[in-house]
């Protein structure tokens, strides 16, 4: 038999990864908003263009809130981790549905460009993180510390 | 006479209510779609988040590394939800 605590009420420390893998989501989807924008302008004009920055920003806060919750849960343990990953999946779904139909009936919203833009800002904004995911946990070595190399090269300058 | 004529305007007053069938398919076909979107992503992350959280109970010094792929796990399934809420939204208002 053994003694001691259970595993789940064991807690996890240090920096949270995907508290920066949602910054890093984030940013990029910041960086392209303006070019979401536009195509869903081209889709049905002001009305796309409204669509499209609304979707954006759900997804952008869908990916924020997931980090948040399991960044804050992880330092508590990992039962709690657990619970609050699949109650927050409901949750954020929720979310997203309540905030969907409340503004559908509105004269500035278009369904399709809405719906398209969810679904190709969440998965493109995740391949493209995944690529420098993968990258450095493949090679850890090789992560450039900007930093370090920002710091580096203004102390290189005469 | 006053009754049938109340007769008439109550059934009137229902025929404009009334949902033709192919609108009552449609709804519950949307209601279906997004239901058991959600049901498939849901056992996908319990499974998922059940295993990472085994593996950092194994192996804490590896959590770094199960949390970043755990994360970008749950994002992906999640995204299947989002297609089944995606085709909801169309089926209702499109």
């Amino acid at each position: 038999m053994t003694s001691g605590t259970s595993p789940l009420a064991s807690a996890l420390s240090g920096e949270a990864p995907e508290v920066s893998i949602s910054r890093d989501l984030v940013k990029r989807g910041l960086w392209i908003a303006p070019l979401v924008v536009a195509v869903g302008a081209i889709f049905d004009a002001g009305d796309g263009a409204w669509s499209a920055a609304f979707s954006l920003a759900l997804v952008l806060f869908n990916f924020a809130a997931a980090a948040a919750l399991i960044a804050v849960t992880a330092r508590i343990s990992l039962g709690l981790m657990m619970g609050a990953i699949l109650f927050g999946y409901i949750l954020r779904l929720g979310l997203i549905t309540v905030a969907v139909l409340v503004v559908a009936d509105f004269s500035w919203v278009s369904i399709p460009v809405l719906g398209g833009t969810i679904i190709v800002t969440h998965l493109g904004l995740l391949f493209w993180e995944m690529k420098y995911v993968a990258a450095s946990l493949a090679f850890p070595g090789l992560r450039p510390d900007v930093q370090e190399w920002r710091a580096s090269r203004s102390a290189e300058k005469p | 006479m006053e009754a049938l004529s109340l007769l008439i305007a109550a059934e009137e007053a229902v025929a404009a209510d009334a949902v033709s069938t192919g609108e009552g398919l449609t709804a519950m076909g949307a209601g279906l779609a997004y239901g058991f979107a959600a049901i498939g992503p849901a056992l996908g992350i319990g499974n998922l988040v059940g295993k990472s959280v085994e593996a950092m109970a194994r192996q804490p010094e590896a959590a770094g590394m199960v949390r970043t792929t755990m994360f970008l796990g749950i994002a992906f399934t999640e995204a299947l939800a989002l297609i089944g809420f995606v085709v909801f939204i169309l089926l209702k208002f499109a």
